[in-house]
């Protein structure tokens, strides 16, 4: 286990040890103490490391990362994830706005809740949020899942594109263009799985999946209200 | 006398409602949409033709024409930066997609810009192997649609340029119609064939400068603080939004008046939103003044650039360097004469033709069908393009040397005066004949 403290290092010489890592790197273990809330922190991640990151971080921790397995033992800023192409990132507090902006894979877990924006323009990520998410999450959402455990803020999935979406609790209101679908089998097994993945105890039957309806997929001016 | 005899007046059309207005109106009511079309604002608007040089007489000695040297290197992303980009000339390419031009074309560029000595820039949809391969410096646009964004083609740029606005729809987003998604346009885009694509207006994860500083910071971090970061915005409140990317860190500031070109976007738009590009330069340079970074912080400025003149104008004026594009298509073969019966048929002419998001483009630049695409030789067109841009600095350096400049970027408002009283007002120039700049001098 490689130990940095961010009171003795700074986050670029972080960033860069992290960041040299290879494929078949030994040093695959790290842990980071006092983040105190700075930005940036284990962003640009390109290999199969282990990064427990122990305490609250600022806007997109864990940004881009390829590969790597980050577990945050505190709440993060905006953006954690943003743009995430693979890998696994845990937060066991609280998300910030934006949460897995615009993801093109790999799994984000949220214990706690996520703030307005969870998922925005996600493009194959996927995301487990165990409490709440906040207004015009998943909008422009084009693939990926986003799966939330407890309660949907207002304008949930506008303007999706092929993004899923499952919900167990309330949704204050749909956005436009995204309606609530059939919950078939296939979407079953896809919710199962993520569930399980990400350590959620939860019951498959007790979600409601919302997806694009398609109208606003090419412009109609008999649809302009929904613009 | 009969009715017959009586003189009659010529027939008048309103200027209110020329026949241009009123063929807008018959469409609007027939198709129930506004219209969308590229390129940039067609309006006569103050522009660089309105300058002119003073040159050399008693009181300032010119250089010796091809004789005496005459620089025109430039250095961009000096500021944080480890690996400025290093350019032969202050010409540079604006960014244009794969998607909304061909392969074909994007590989043109490449060649056309290398073999000159700059670079090019992606656009939205993401960088392809062989735009990476064809251009020796390639600056990778960071846009709030972030299709195809990614790390490993990040830290393959040369510089990332953050797009907040451009000079045709400062404040708007874009849209690639769904004929031009193609299956590979598809695929990079993750988006479904066919469907019209819209781009944001709005980064995703961030709101605002402060923000912006922290993002910058991200990209620094993920780069290794290599690479230069530009932020580029449109021409709306230069002054401030200037000021503002300089607070955030950016290296390089690019500035887009509103005759720079966008792939589609509603004619109202590109017309009625945004500064001409003459209006913008002077406010953002005293922006970078004011805060003791002019010359550190470099300011690239675009919109309507189409000769050495407007170079040399361009950078008179403070901008570090221009970046074209709509004229970098017309080099490459856009709106050519010798195409004029297939505009006709598509109901325009040569010249006029600005439908770009339809994909029918008969020049084979807009457009991803695949019999259009390869009527571009990319090696024939790349040529034209480096012939063009060696035109463009042979002629600044002209008047560079004309003006007693060893360096092009040593050229100064000072030698400058302006045909009207608009472009004196905006480009802070005295009046031809007098010493009056409106609203900074008395007559």
């Amino acid at each position: 286990m490689e130990t940095i403290d961010l009171t003795t290092c700074t986050l670029r010489e972080l960033n860069d040890r992290l960041q040299r890592q290879s494929e078949v790197t030994n040093e695959n273990q790290w842990e980071v103490l006092n983040p105190k809330g700075a930005h940036a922190i284990a962003v640009g991640l390109n290999a199969p490391l282990e990064v427990l990151i122990k305490g609250s971080t600022g806007y997109y921790c864990a940004g881009m990362n390829q590969k790597a397995e980050i577990i945050v033992q505190g709440s993060v800023g905006p953006g954690v994830c943003e743009n995430m192409m693979s890998g696994s990132v845990c937060i066991e507090g609280d998300a910030s706005q934006y949460a897995g902006a615009t993801g093109q894979g790999g799994l984000l877990t949220i214990k706690g809740n996520a703030a307005s924006r969870c998922g925005i323009s996600m493009k194959g990520i996927n995301i487990v949020v165990y409490g709440n998410i906040g207004h015009m999450s998943a909008f422009m959402g084009q693939s990926g899942n986003l799966v939330v455990l407890g309660d949907a803020g207002d304008a949930l999935g506008d303007s999706l594109y092929e993004a899923r979406l499952f919900v167990r609790g309330k949704v204050s209101s749909l956005g436009a263009d995204c309606i609530e679908k059939e919950m078939k089998q296939k979407h079953l097994d896809i919710l199962q799985d993520l569930l399980t993945k990400s350590g959620a105890d939860a019951d498959v039957r007790d979600f409601k999946r919302y997806g694009s309806a398609r109208k606003l997929y090419n412009f109609d001016i008999d649809n302009a209200g929904d613009y | 006398m009969t009715n017959q005899n009586i003189p009659m007046t010529t027939p008048v059309k309103p200027w209110t409602f020329d026949d241009y207005t009123n063929s807008y109106i018959r469409r609007a009511a027939s198709t129930g949409i506004y219209d969308i079309r590229g390129g940039g604002a067609k309006r006569r608007v103050p522009h660089f033709d309105d300058l002119l040089f003073l040159g050399a007489s008693m009181s300032r000695y010119p250089l010796e024409g091809y004789r005496e040297k005459c620089d025109t290197k430039v250095k961009l992303g000096t500021r944080f930066a480890k690996n400025p980009i290093e350019l032969d000339i202050p010409i540079t390419i604006a960014g244009m997609s794969f998607g909304a031009l061909s392969g074909q074309a994007k590989e043109a560029i490449g060649r056309g810009a290398s073999a000159a000595g700059t670079s090019t820039t992606t656009g939205d949809g993401g960088m392809t192997p062989e735009e990476r391969g064809h251009s020796s410096k390639l600056v990778y646009q960071y846009l709030p649609s972030r299709y195809g964004m990614n790390p490993d083609d990040l830290r393959k740029a040369d510089a990332i340029e953050i797009v907040v606005g451009q000079g045709a729809k400062p404040g708007g987003g874009g849209m690639l119609l769904g004929q031009k998604i193609s299956d590979r346009v598809a695929e990079m885009r993750n988006l479904p064939k066919g469907i019209d694509q819209r781009s944001a207006c709005r980064h995703p994860d961030w709101t605002g400068p402060d923000d912006l500083e922290i993002k910058i910071l991200e990209l620094r971090e993920i780069t290794g603080w290599r690479i230069p970061i530009y932020v580029k915005i449109g021409g709306a409140r230069p002054y401030f939004d200037t000021t503002l990317a300089i607070k955030a860190g950016a290296d390089v500031v690019v500035l887009d008046g509103m005759q720079g070109g966008t792939a589609a976007t509603q004619d109202v738009f590109i017309e009625h939103v945004g500064q001409p590009t003459l209006a913008c330069i002077r406010p953002a340079v005293r922006a970078l003044q004011e805060l003791g970074m002019h010359r550190k912080v470099q300011l690239v400025l675009s919109g309507g650039i189409r000769t050495g003149a407007d170079v040399a104008k361009a950078l008179a004026l403070g901008a570090d360097a221009v970046s074209i594009g709509t004229a970098a298509l017309i080099a490459l073969g856009d709106n050519d004469p010798k195409l004029e019966n297939e505009y006709n048929e598509l109901g325009t002419t040569a010249g006029a033709y600005d439908d770009w998001h339809e994909g029918r483009d008969p020049a084979g630049i807009t457009t991803q069908d695949p019999e259009l695409s390869a009527r571009l030789d990319p090696k024939t067109a790349g040529r034209r393009l480096e012939n063009y841009l060696k035109v463009m600095t042979l002629e600044a350096q002209t008047i560079a040397r004309a003006c007693g400049k060893n360096h092009i970027l040593n050229l100064e408002p000072e030698d400058l005066c302006a045909l009207t009283i608009e472009a004196a007002a905006m480009a802070e120039i005295p009046l031809s004949g007098t010493t009056w700049i409106p609203g900074k001098t008395e007559m």
